[in-house]
């Protein structure tokens, strides 16, 4: 019963979808205020039937009821509460549902919070967001129903692939939907400024907060994923350039240019055109990812379709959507027209510098994650394109983009000062050389120290320079103090966020530099009472513990007792997971982290004669990475937090000036 | 500064970016390509020794010796064999008679030392290269499907 529900509410959704999509349209271009007033109450039709429907698979789930098919490929009775939860999302069916209902939900956003938009503008908007959620709907409906029913019903499921019953996987897909879905919001407010041919100012302070939105939850899916792989895969690394990686890396590059130059088209009316290439471009990318993800095109933990009719929907949907769109903007992009202009050396300047490196940036992962799609299909060889291929072009497009990072922010709009600039950063230089030095001189004279002196002197720059922007701002001790401190207090909150962002990407660097230069790995055969040394730490294998039972996997887990020079610093307990249904084993390093380095265990296979394979690990700095992630989420949100950009203050601002008008 | 002017700029800067990235994409695509082979290409064609390349095929059914943290074992694509040698810790799904797919150098005597073996994370999965491979030479038979 609860399945069919939750079928019959899709099939409800998808014909409130398509009323949604064609009616507000209609009645934009005939300037019909009841027409377009339909699309507020549909989209809050089409949110409760989703809740529904997604609660209904929930339900399934959660009762383990096994005469659905989804539920008997993905879960098990054994599998804990939260397992139970996130298995939902866990298959290809379901979190295809989970995309929809994140779609639907931001329409609902606009729908509650948008009352003082301008109608046509909603009204368009939330058109072109039913259309996309059309496609979706379709898609689940014809290719991936989740409530299919089994008879007879099994007495018992195939349980979830144990790499995803984990804390960190079981929230990654959510908050990366959210970052990926959270884009269609500038992507429909794009089509419908295009469609209106009118950007302004207004239109950017709508769609900044819910890309900011977005790219603070896309942030956090990756960062979630990245650590993810570094404590489970035992592989030590934190990210590999796969393919999978690569389809969220794109829209997050994508986007942090379009929250970039959308702060232009808000603060000086211009790069118009190019902002909504920007949205429509992110969007797109969101949607190959999810392409690419889903189709099994690619081979990865996440390609659960192996089904071609889904990846050619997907395919045309990408297609329909990316192609329509661009067409779109090719007949209107030209008729946006931009107001203030500026000379390369102002601020302008560098957000747009910035916006050009960080669409070369994702071009080139593009085409490297695409290049051996290309390849097989013209029968060029089967080829593959690892970190060498990323790390040689991805990093020297970077590097430029930091360092200007830390001077854009103080050049001034239209027209900058750039040796003023420079010399306000006269501190920050001669800081930055200094770390450069003693990075070079500490690490000692290996291969790894030149470049790695050049990336902790960048973050040091970074950082600085970020700071210093920050301390002109408030006149830091060149104000009296009281007056520091009131600016202090007056700085908006937006400027703490970019602060606070552009900081972490300081730490992040810090943290790659880290990680790529000085990880040290040993690999051994050890036994019982033997000892390994890393890094300074002294591991003593002290013992080996079989057929330790958890909820539904038995494991094989390893003491090492670690010490530093003679003293105690904490013990760790590798495991190797064998897990009941599906029978497949998994690996649980373990991790013992002081925050500026990690040491890494992960005990393997025996070797036959009592011994143990084992990888020990240090990664220094490696923690700084997600710490840096968390971060610069929190930068994000701290600009969320803006009350210029709280949802809705356009038009309130508007009003306050039409009643000053009036007086 | 104009409006033409800035578009120049523009355009020029966009330029300059592009020009560098292809610069960048071309010279790191041709030293950074791994080509994937069979056991049987590799008998028919000739690759150089300090070239990285993937193989991949089925791990040889009782051919996985460990001595310490080495382990020697044989990738088949059921026509032609080939011995690798990887020192390291193998990931969890590398067995005997799965599918195997593995990056390294070949050495003048033929056999493969591998720097990484990815054995994925399903384990129904085949990589569709050896599965490409496995049909090439005549020896696929299609396994029963899962529902």
């Amino acid at each position: 019963m609860i399945p069919e529900l939750g079928q019959f509410t899709l099939i409800v959704a998808l014909f409130v979808a398509i009323v949604q999509s064609v009616v507000p349209m209609v009645g934009a271009a005939r300037g019909d205020r009841a027409w377009m007033e339909m699309a507020r109450p549909a989209a809050l039709a089409q949110f409760a039937l989703v809740v529904t429907a997604f609660g209904a698979l929930m339900a399934c789930y959660i009762t383990s009821d096994f005469s659905v098919l989804n539920v008997v490929q993905n879960s098990h009775t054994d599998k804990p509460l939260l397992y139970k939860i996130s298995g939902v999302w866990g298959n290809h069916e379901g979190s295809m549902l989970l995309w929809v209902l994140i779609l639907s939900g931001y329409g609902m956003a606009v729908s509650v919070f948008g009352g003082n938009l301008p109608p046509g503008l909603r009204a368009r908007a939330l058109s072109v967001q039913a259309m996309i959620a059309c496609g979706f709907l379709l898609f689940i409906l014809f290719t991936s129903n989740p409530f299919a029913r089994v008879d007879p019903a099994p007495l018992n499921g195939d349980g979830l692939n144990p790499l995803l019953q984990d804390p960190g996987l079981a929230f990654h897909p959510p908050f990366l939907y959210l970052g990926y879905v959270g884009f269609s919001m500038a992507f429909s407010f794009a089509i419908a400024a295009l469609i209106e041919g009118r950007v302004d100012a207004a239109w950017a302070r709508w769609v900044r907060p819910w890309t900011l939105v977005a790219w603070c939850t896309l942030t956090l899916g990756i960062a979630m994923g990245s650590w993810w792989a570094y404590y489970t895969l035992g592989w030590g690394g934190w990210w590999y350039w796969d393919p999978v990686e690569n389809a969220s890396f794109m829209p997050w590059l994508a986007g942090t240019a379009l929250l970039h130059s959308s702060i232009v088209v808000e603060k000086r009316d211009t790069l118009k055109a190019w902002t909504i290439l920007l949205a429509i471009v992110t969007f797109s990318l969101s949607l190959l990812g999810t392409f690419l993800v889903r189709s099994g095109v690619l081979t990865s933990v996440h390609s659960f379709a192996a089904d071609p009719s889904r990846g050619v929907f997907v395919l045309g949907l990408l297609v329909v959507v990316a192609g329509g769109s661009l067409t779109l903007f090719a007949i209107r992009g030209p008729g946006l027209k931009g107001g203030g202009l500026f000379t390369p050396l102002s601020r302008e300047g560098s957000l747009l510098l910035n916006n050009v490196l960080m669409s070369t940036a994702a071009g080139t992962v593009l085409l490297g994650t695409l290049y051996p799609l290309f390849a097989d299909a013209l029968d060029m060889g089967k080829v593959s394109v690892g970190p060498p291929f990323f790390n040689a072009v991805f990093i020297p497009l970077m590097v430029p983009m930091v360092m200007t990072m830390a001077v854009g922010p103080l050049l001034s709009w239209k027209r900058g000062d750039l040796a003023g600039a420079l010399g306000r950063l006269k501190v920050a230089g001669v800081l930055t050389v200094v770390v450069m030095v003693a990075t070079w001189l500490l690490a000692g004279g290996s291969a790894g120290p030149l470049w790695a002196a050049g990336g902790l002197g960048l973050a040091a720059w970074l950082f600085l320079g970020s700071l210093t922007e920050w301390a002109e701002r408030v006149r830091l001790f060149r104000a009296p103090p009281a007056e520091t401190l009131e600016r202090i207090f007056r700085l908006p909150r937006s400027a703490y966020g970019m602060l606070i962002a552009h900081a972490s990407v300081a730490i992040i660097i810090a943290g790659i530099t880290g990680s790529a230069a000085w990880t040290t790995e040993k690999i051994q055969v050890m036994h019982v009472g033997d000892v390994v040394s890393v890094a300074g730490y002294d591991l003593r294998l002290a013992g080996i513990q079989d057929n330790i039972p958890g909820p539904n996997y038995v494991s094989l887990r390893a003491h090492f007792s670690v010490t530093r020079n003679g003293s105690a610093v904490t013990e760790l307990y590798p495991e190797k997971r064998m897990y009941r249904q599906p029978p497949r084993p998994t690996t649980d390093a373990a991790i013992h982290t002081n925050f500026i380095g990690d040491l890494y265990a992960v005990v393997g296979d025996p070797d036959g004669t009592g011994g143990f394979v084992t990888r020990v690990y240090f990664n220094p700095l490696v923690p700084w990475i997600f710490i840096g992630a968390v971060i610069m989420v929190i930068g994000g949100l701290v600009s969320l937090t803006d009350r210029r950009y709280r949802v809705g203050a356009p038009v309130r601002t508007a009003r306050a000036a039409a009643a000053k008008g009036r007086a | 500064m104009t409006r033409k002017q800035r578009r120049l700029y523009f355009v020029l800067l966009g330029m300059v970016a592009l020009g560098g990235a292809a610069a960048l994409v071309l010279t790191a695509m041709n030293d950074t390509l791994v080509y994937f082979y069979t056991p049987a290409d590799l008998q028919t064609k000739h690759v150089s020794p300090d070239r990285r390349l993937r193989i991949g095929g089925l791990v040889e059914q009782g051919s996985i010796q460990h001595q310490g943290d080495v382990v020697h074992f044989v990738v088949t694509d059921l026509t032609a064999t080939l011995p690798v040698v990887y020192r390291g810790v193998l990931p969890d799904l590398f067995r005997e008679g799965q599918g195997v797919v593995t990056e390294g150098k070949l050495d003048g005597q033929g056999l493969f030392h591998a720097s990484e073996v990815l054995a994925k994370h399903d384990e129904n999965y085949m990589p569709k290269e050896v599965a490409e491979a496995i049909k090439k030479s005549g020896q696929w038979q299609e396994e029963g499907k899962k529902p």
